[in-house]
């Protein structure tokens, strides 16, 4: 590899920008596509479909056998809500590779006390998501109950394409947050992209085993092709 | 891929500014039970100092000891890894599946 490549990418990939180093197998020879120039590229649509995934691999293309090492950033979660489950989650995702932030607005909730080591803003979503720079590698969870709360955090998180998208409350309590986001001009493909009620079901009673349900449902939506068994139960 | 791999690939950048001849291997492709998923990387300087993995362990050595040829010739080079090949049963990928590794010179 050239090192103005490698340079290039670790630039991209500092930024939490994708990208892909396509190498031409037989002859060694390499470029560097990023995220953002990829359309525009000769191999667009396999660029696309790797970008999409995640996933590197070899492929055969016109011009023979090349291979897609594709950077795409590690995952964030971000959550609101600095409640039991999220005392739970919030260490479990940074073991499972996730850099995690927790909102909350409520400074009795949101104290370093109840979350040693986890970044924590007590800010409302309107100030403290847009900085945060929720992308589509971000997993969000709103897990407050308060609608003033997750409901703005719900619109900016969906608005920002996120990988997941997940909310706390009952089947009653999810209708409600349906109608209060259709009164806010959300269409309905838009809204079943949040899983409520939130994670797996595997009958998760305590703060923990829902934090291991939420996680489990999140990896899910990473890991497993969208279209797969496992990802319709996950869903 | 979604692994926290970018110590490795800034070590192979920072190695390389501090002058030092540096390999970078890649899992390209797997067959079977891999150990590590295709995109993970080893990154290796002419004494043989390396990090990351390609295989969990198990065939760390032969990759180091090809990359110090490749930091040597600048030529790249295809491995392939298996129970059906002698040799890498020797260096042991006993987990049973297949892998290939892509070792290219940082220059």
């Amino acid at each position: 590899m050239k090192l103005d490549i490698l340079k290039s990418l670790n630039a991209e990939r500092a930024a939490r920008r994708a990208a892909i180093v396509v190498t031409d197998v037989a002859s060694g020879a390499q470029r560097l596509v990023r995220a953002e120039e990829a359309a525009g590229d000769p191999l667009a649509e396999l660029l696309a479909h790797h970008l999409r995934t995640g996933k590197s691999g070899m492929v055969e293309t016109p011009q023979g056998r090349v291979f897609l090492t594709v950077h795409v950033p590690p995952p964030k979660l971000v959550v609101t809500g600095a409640v039991h489950i999220s005392q739970a989650l919030a260490p479990m995702a940074k073991m499972a590779g996730y850099d995690v932030t927790i909102v909350d607005p409520r400074t009795a909730f949101a104290s370093p006390e109840r979350f040693p080591d986890v970044p924590l803003i007590a800010e409302w979503p309107d100030v403290a998501l847009p900085p945060l720079g929720i992308d589509r590698y971000t997993a969000f969870v709103a897990l407050t109950h308060d609608p003033k709360i997750d409901d703005p955090a719900l619109l900016h998180a969906l608005a920002r394409d996120c990988f997941y998208v997940g909310a706390l409350g009952s089947k009653k309590t999810h209708a409600r947050r349906v109608e209060r986001l259709k009164a806010q001009g959300l269409d309905d493909a838009t809204i079943a992209r949040i899983h409520a009620p939130i994670g797996l079901p595997i009958g998760a009673v305590s703060p923990p085993e829902i934090a291991v349900s939420i996680l489990a449902e999140i990896t899910a939506r990473l890991r497993l092709p969208a279209k797969s068994e496992a990802a319709k139960a996950a869903s | 891929m979604l692994a926290r791999d970018e110590d490795i690939l800034k070590a192979a950048e920072d190695w390389r500014a501090q002058g030092k001849g540096v390999a970078l291997a890649t899992v390209v492709e797997t067959w079977g039970s891999a150990p590590r998923p295709v995109g993970s990387n080893l990154v290796i300087d002419q004494d043989g100092l390396f990090l990351g993995s390609v295989s969990g362990g198990c065939v760390e050595g032969a990759v180091v000891s090809e990359a110090l040829d490749v930091i040597a010739s600048g030529e790249p080079k295809m491995l392939e890894f298996g129970v059906a090949d002698e040799a890498a049963w020797k260096v042991g990928l006993s987990c049973g599946g297949t892998i290939r590794v892509f070792v290219e010179k940082v220059e």
